[in-house]
């Protein structure tokens, strides 16, 4: 079987036996598969609102895999994504909602740019405290994961003395109401624009620039790094900094695009965590990370439609995604199987 | 006559790659069989298929006459052959006994009786003079005592046939003395040995016979005593091959590199380079002769901003570069051929081309406002591929891990020799590397001298440091205890000198 072949076949294969298997669980627990996966295809393209929705849902998937793939392909192991997002949300709302009398071509740039101030400066604790102390990152983001938690929720009271900020003003909104109207209102808005530029920033930044060969050399090998006279503390910092940056801007998009407030929680949003896997499932690569977070997106979005259309617990349908994700990034045992395959047939 | 194993026109492919081609060895009972080619050619390939963990497309394997398929490790074990691995296969926190029965331990009601197995071991190492303590801890002794646990690890279970896989490549000059004994001695209690090696002088020492092959052919077999060791090198390498690499006399003029009262400390605080004074000209090539340990690692690591200074001065071209960052120092005129090229040499993961790149990646011409032009990293490293021979798979876009260490040593060399620096620091540059490499190596050090830059190298092969340098400062304890003129002294002289004999000791004995 030649590469090519096999590099097209183990996705598809993939995805099949996750299906497979989904299918087994909802026939175990007495439900119709196929009216289960007839609602996750409808819950994902079945009309132009969907697709909408589907979209909006997998623009912040994709910043926050960015965020988790920038600091893998740097060594590093950004765990703390999850915190930096609330953070960038934090500030982006913040900025939305109390700076007032700006024009709209100052005031949203600004609200993004204070989302991902937000989110590297979070990020850059970790880093500092490893290039400075050899702290482990793994540690630090965990920890700062829960401190962001707290420090929005008070945050928000403190602000607004309730559950919830006040809306952002409209001169800081990502919304569209012509995306709105072209997709039948969904909330839909420019995040996604956003999204696919910091795609092209990180290809930028690890490929062409001499910043990103620097930050690559140091992930793969510190001792040649310094001999070749790079700073490897400097550029531990400057590569969690930089990834804090996709993870501040993942959480302006749900304060600026999506919801345009920020609620006190009781437990994290997920989308950090769910970024590690984005980033694992597209081989930390900016591309991948957009097909990722596609799959991602898609899943976590169309599944909502289960419950209604096909009477399928949210439970259950959790398990489901869980399965068909957990067999695309098993795609390495299947790419031996099918390698093993095609060498027994050329012996016989 | 009886041969206890016989290779025959064995072949074996990796895709559309052949390894090696119509490959024949066969080896006599009670003979030291060479096995020589260089790094690439084919060597391990042809012994990990009498091992098993290759089968062979082509060609018939007996044993002891027998026509024999070695399907695995463990049917190698069975047949009598043992394998001395390069790179030991030993647990560093178990004892010499634990390692040597792991796997094959004697119980006694379910525990390992290790007292039993220390006995067996005790009487094993006496019978073949294999001087170890059965309950050392493997990462408490030398590695010349690590070898000898992996060879006592093959007669434990029962090898007939001893496979040494460049046994020397890790040993002082000493170990490598008793390596020979006890190859020597192991034949004279009736095993045959199978000795991997593209060193020729252990060749002429030890072996009977010895077969040669090349690019994966195989040359031929010759009587070590019919034969010396130009013919073997051209038989190697297919061309003719000089050992002592040719040189005028050296014309020194300013100082380049200039080192006073430098105090150095190790990783662990304790002092490894003390007082010590050197002095590198332009034009000349200054040797630094020493074991292993007395301070080489931390003095280059000093002079290259890698390790902090305690006390004392480095000058470069007379500009005071003590205690600066690697990159102005580098910068200021110094090129580095670093000792470990894993470590420090290369990012291996990184193609080749971008590790040419990796001492002028941030420079113009090849980046201008942090951008870097990836084609002009491309066509530097094309043209420093060619010019010092470097072989790749894929050109300047393979991965610098997929080279062969000779190519990557090469690579590196070309890349610090491009930079034109005015002293080029070079670390063991030839470690590891067959007789064609080492000419080449040896070449470039000794041009970069005639175009009058300084040179300085560091090496633990007598040899090398006596061919190459024309000054040689001797390395004990951390201090330079003697400098002598390259065709002044000898072998005897230095070797007591880098033991830490005074210098009018080592006079009186070299005279003897």
């Amino acid at each position: 079987m030649s590469n090519r072949a096999i590099n097209i076949l183990v996705p598809i294969i993939s995805v099949i036996l996750g299906l497979i298997v989904g299918a087994i669980v909802m026939v175990v627990t007495g439900y119709d598969p196929i009216k289960g996966y007839t609602a996750l295809w409808n819950g994902i393209f079945g009309d132009i609102y969907t697709i909408g929705e589907t979209i909006r849902q997998i623009t912040p998937y994709i910043l926050a895999g960015l965020a988790v793939a920038f600091a893998f392909r740097t060594g590093l192991f950004n765990i703390g994504v999850e915190g930096q997002l609330i953070m960038g949300w934090a500030a982006a709302v913040y900025v939305g909602f109390a700076v007032e009398g700006l024009p709209k071509l100052i005031h949203l740039p600004l609200a993004l740019l204070a989302a991902a101030a937000a989110g590297a400066f979070w990020a850059f604790i970790a880093g500092y405290l490893k290039a400075r102390f050899s702290i482990h990152e793994v540690i630090v983001t965990i920890m700062l994961n829960y401190t962001a938690l707290h420090i929005a929720n008070a945050l928000i009271k403190s602000w607004s003395g309730k559950e919830r900020t006040e809306n952002i003003l409209p001169t800081a909104s990502l919304g569209s109401t012509w995306l709105e109207e072209i997709t039948e209102y969904s909330r839909l808005h420019w995040g996604i624009v956003i999204a696919i530029i910091m795609v092209f920033i990180m290809w930028f930044i690890l490929e062409r620039t001499t910043l990103g060969f620097e930050l690559k050399a140091v992930g793969f090998n510190k001792n040649a790094a310094e001999y070749a006279g790079m700073s490897v503390k400097k550029n531990i910092i400057l590569a969690m900094t930089i990834s804090g940056v996709f993870a501040g801007l993942a959480g302006a998009m749900e304060a600026l695009g999506t919801f345009g407030y920020m609620a006190i929680r009781s437990g994290f949003t997920g989308i950090g965590f769910d970024g590690i896997a984005v980033a694992l499932l597209g081989a930390n690569t900016p591309l991948g990370v957009v097909f990722g977070a596609s799959l991602f997106g898609a899943l976590k979005f169309g599944a909502t439609n289960m419950p209604n259309a096909a009477n399928i617990p949210l439970e259950i349908v959790s398990i489901i995604i869980a399965l068909i994700i957990f067999f695309v990034a098993s795609g390495y045992v299947i790419r031996i199987a099918l390698e093993k395959f095609g060498k027994k047939k050329e012996g016989n | 006559m009886e041969y206890v194993i016989e290779m025959l026109g064995i072949r074996k492919e990796f895709g559309s790659f052949v390894a090696n081609n119509n490959i024949t060895l066969q080896l006599k009972k009670g003979e030291i069989h060479a096995l020589l080619g260089e790094n690439g050619a084919g060597k391990s390939t042809l012994m990990n298929v009498l091992f098993g963990l290759y089968q062979p497309e082509a060609g018939e394997i007996k044993v002891h006459g027998k026509s024999v398929k070695i399907t695995d490790p463990n049917v190698a074990n069975e047949l009598g052959i043992g394998m001395v691995h390069q790179h030991f296969m030993l647990v560093e926190n178990f004892t010499v006994t634990e390692n040597i029965v792991l796997g094959n331990e004697p119980t006694k009601g379910g525990t390992v009786n290790i007292k039993e197995a220390a006995k067996n071991i005790k009487a094993l190492s006496e019978k073949y003079g294999l001087d170890v303590d059965p309950y050392a801890k493997i990462e408490d002794i030398s590695v010349g005592m690590q070898q000898r646990v992996e060879i006592l690890k093959t007669l434990y279970r029962g090898a007939e046939i001893l496979i040494f896989d460049e046994p020397t490549a890790s040993l002082t000059p000493q170990e490598i003395k008793e390596l020979i004994e006890i190859m020597k001695r192991l034949i004279s209690e009736g095993k045959s040995i199978i000795l991997i090696t593209h060193k020729l002088n252990e060749i002429m020492e030890v072996s009977d016979r010895v077969t040669i092959i090349r690019k994966g052919e195989g040359i031929g077999t010759v009587v070590t005593a019919e034969t010396n060791p130009d013919q073997l090198a051209e038989l190697m390498v297919g061309r003719q091959v000089e050992f002592k690499t040719e040189k005028t006399v050296a014309n020194p003029k300013d100082e380049a590199l200039n080192i006073e009262n430098l105090v150095v400390l190790d990783y662990r605080g304790i002092e490894k380079v003390k007082n010590l004074n050197l002095t590198v000209r332009k034009g000349e090539i200054v040797g630094i002769a020493g074991i292993d340990g007395n301070g080489q690692s931390e003095l280059i690591e000093a002079i290259t901003g890698l390790r902090k200074v305690k006390s004392g001065r480095v000058t470069l071209n007379g500009q005071d570069v003590t205690n600066k960052k690697p990159r102005q120092i580098t910068e200021s005129g110094i090129g580095h051929i670093p000792q470990d090229r894993h470590k420090h040499g290369l990012v291996l993961d990184f193609t080749i081309g971008h590790n040419i790149a990796l001492q002028t990646y941030y420079k113009e011409p090849i980046s201008k406002f942090g951008i870097i032009d990836y084609k002009k990293i491309s066509n530097k490293a094309k043209q420093i591929i060619e010019e010092f021979d470097v072989r790749t798979g894929h050109g300047e876009t393979t991965l610098a891990r997929a080279l062969s260490g000779g190519n990557q040593q090469k690579a590196i060399i070309g890349r610090e020799v491009d930079r034109d620096p005015d002293l080029l620091i070079a670390a063991l540059p030839t470690r590891g590397l067959d007789v064609g490499a080492i000419e080449f190596i040896h070449r470039r050090l000794i041009e970069q001298r005639d175009k009058g830059k300084a040179v300085l190298l560091i090496s633990f092969e007598l040899d090398e440091v006596m061919n190459v340098s024309d000054r040689i400062a001797v390395i004990y304890d951390g201090q330079i205890v003697d400098t002598l003129n390259a065709n002044e002294t000898t072998e005897q002289e230095l070797g007591l000198l880098m033991a830490g004999q005074s210098k009018s000791k080592a006079a009186m004995k070299g005279d003897e």
